[in-house]
């Protein structure tokens, strides 16, 4: 075939290698672009002379944000935040996931239970009622107004059951025969055998509870306690003057403001960039999982 | 009552009950709380002490010019989304297909799905400053070509633009994924049949790999047509300011401003009841529709 290529295929292909390598940059020279800001200069940066490399390299932006002690308080409610809203997602995923992937010959209100469930994706409350109800259950201020209320993915129970239907039901019930119950052949069979949906399941969820900001604006009435996305959204978005010191303001002076923003937006997208190879590995199972049905 | 507790299903109903209790009340509870829309709410007395209005809080929004703007807003920005979002993807896809080198491909999507997973606050930021009009990398850019700046955030001819490109930006990478996979899944022999049949490779493209993809492409666009109210409030909320409203103001901001800063709750739960009864109609055809013509069943 290759060898029998016409000049305009020849073209086509030399064409179309072009356009892709333009539009994988495209998606990649925004993200360089900020990053060579936050590594220059305050003055270069504000003369706009910064493309895809520093200029007058430094790394007092960086310095800037070990100074803030708000920033490191933001990043620790956010660590602690994904580690306990992971935990409780994965743990109710599971558990809910098993039951309702039962045939309902055997479990005969499996059929109302997955509609309890997929009715919350169908319709809700709206805003309002919603904060209203977290707010009725004390939780304003708390870490656990960010993992309770999303704390069961209704979308990953459905993955996951899918996933729990597909797997060979004659280890199950050989397990059954010998006395097992369901408590022991989840843990012994279904978890061990799903691990890399499993896997796909955590990095999503611990992407997500990561990337949230907007639970954490307004239920929050403390900014000591908003999750860094909210902080960064009130200081790189809203530019909310609660935020600025005298110190820092003068601080602004000297390196702009614009270098500083770009260190900090690039500090909270470092943790995704670190887990994003393991996430991209994961990726394409995620999608096709969804679809393995019997 | 013993013969309940004796029953080998029990562990299977108590598995359940944390995720049902916790969906009782984030879930279903707020449910109830859309009351509110038909009440003058009072704080003081709650959702259920608080005076009935009946439908005057919906009459006050219809006669609210807001209202109007933001429907016109949110589907007009939603469908756009929606479309891009189809065609740009199946484009690139058709494209990679035609690509032989697997490590260029790889690296491709390594590339373009990185978007995906960072947040509308970071991408936020980061827009926020290439789009600057004073020293930001695109209006520099055009500036070489004799463009005067451009305030893409700040122009209502310019901000939908914005808000679409910039969400194909992000999510393209993700639903290419989805349809290179169908175009590998496509079998060799169909073209092997179509070029003996002296089809080139247009015509391939369009007689065996069109059809090919169309189930999966069906597929996509039935499910997001549950999506036309949702334009991306996080999207909007980090990029718009009181200049754009006029063409980037929708429903859930709208939510927002009326609820949670105004503390209008009875107008602003009127307000996203209106648009979760929508929403639920075109999720119910639009899981309908994926079911009779894509065979997609949920669970």
């Amino acid at each position: 075939m290759v060898s029998h290529a016409s000049i305009s295929r020849k073209i086509f292909v030399v064409c179309n290698y072009v356009f892709l390598m333009a539009l994988s940059l495209l998606c990649v020279l925004p993200l360089v672009h900020i990053f060579a800001v936050s590594l220059s200069s305050g003055a270069a940066a504000s003369a706009g002379i910064v493309k895809l490399w520093p200029v007058e390299f430094t790394t007092a932006a960086y310095q800037n944000i070990f100074d803030k002690p708000q920033y490191f308080t933001a990043f620790w409610v956010s660590v602690k935040r994904v580690l306990l809203g992971t935990g409780i997602n994965l743990l109710l995923t599971i558990t809910a996931a098993y039951p309702l992937s039962k045939d309902s010959s055997y479990f005969r209100p499996r059929t109302v239970y997955v509609w309890i469930f997929v009715i919350t994706m169908l319709f809700s409350g709206g805003l309002i009622p919603w904060f209203m109800t977290i707010k009725a259950t004390g939780l304003m201020d708390s870490i656990w107004a960010l993992v309770l209320p999303s704390a069961v993915p209704v979308f990953n129970v459905i993955l996951l059951l899918n996933f729990f239907r597909s797997l060979p039901k004659e280890l199950e019930e050989s397990a059954r025969i010998d006395g097992a119950g369901h408590f022991m052949i989840l843990w012994k069979f279904y978890v061990p055998l799903s691990l890399p949906a499993l896997a796909t399941i955590t990095l999503f969820s611990m992407v997500g509870h990561w990337n949230s900001w907007f639970d954490g604006l307004i239920l929050m009435n403390n900014p000591d306690n908003y999750p860094l996305q909210t902080f960064l959204q009130t200081i790189v978005i809203s530019k909310d003057p609660r935020f600025l010191s005298a110190q820092e303001a003068e601080l602004l002076l000297q390196m702009s403001d614009r270098t500083s923003t770009a260190a900090q937006i690039y500090v909270a997208a470092l943790p995704i960039l670190l887990v994003y190879p393991f996430l991209q590995r994961f990726f394409v199972k995620g999608i096709v999982m969804g679809s393995v049905k019997e | 009552m013993l013969k309940f507790l004796r029953n080998e299903r029990l562990p299977l109903h108590l598995m359940l009950l944390p995720s049902l209790a916790i969906l009782a009340v984030y879930s279903y509870w707020p449910m109830a709380g859309i009351v509110i829309a038909f009440e003058k709410y009072i704080p003081t007395k709650g959702i259920f002490g608080s005076p009935w209005v009946g439908w005057r809080n919906f009459e006050y929004l219809f006669n609210l010019p807001d209202t109007k703007r933001v429907f016109v807003n949110t589907l007009l920005i939603a469908s756009m989304k929606i479309i891009a979002g189809l065609i740009v993807p199946i484009f690139v896809a058709l494209l990679l297909n035609e690509v032989r080198k697997t490590m260029f491909k790889r690296t491709f999507q390594t590339l373009v799905y990185l978007p995906h997973f960072l947040s509308w606050v970071i991408l936020g930021g980061i827009l926020i400053d290439l789009l600057s009009p004073s020293n930001g990398l695109v209006n520099q850019t055009l500036g070489i070509f004799g463009v005067q700046p451009i305030f893409f955030l700040g122009d209502n001819n310019w901000f939908r633009f914005i808000l679409v490109s910039s969400d194909v930006w992000k999510e393209f990478g993700f639903s290419t994924i989805v349809y290179l996979a169908a175009l590998t899944g496509i079998n060799p022999t169909l073209y092997e049949a179509a070029s003996i049949d002296g089809a080139n490779r247009i015509r391939q493209m369009w007689h065996v790999t069109l059809p090919g993809i169309m189930p999966i492409a069906i597929l996509m666009v039935t499910l997001s047509i549950g999506n036309v109210l949702n334009a991306g409030f996080d999207q909007i909320f980090n990029l718009y300011s009181p200049p754009v409203y006029e063409s980037g103001d929708i429903i859930d901001t709208l939510v927002y401003r009326l609820g949670i800063l105004q503390s209008q709750y009875g107008l602003a739960t009127a307000v996203g009841l209106l648009k979760s009864t929508v929403s639920l109609i075109m999720i119910a055809c639009s899981y309908f529709m994926a079911y009779r013509f894509a065979n997609y069943r949920i669970f």
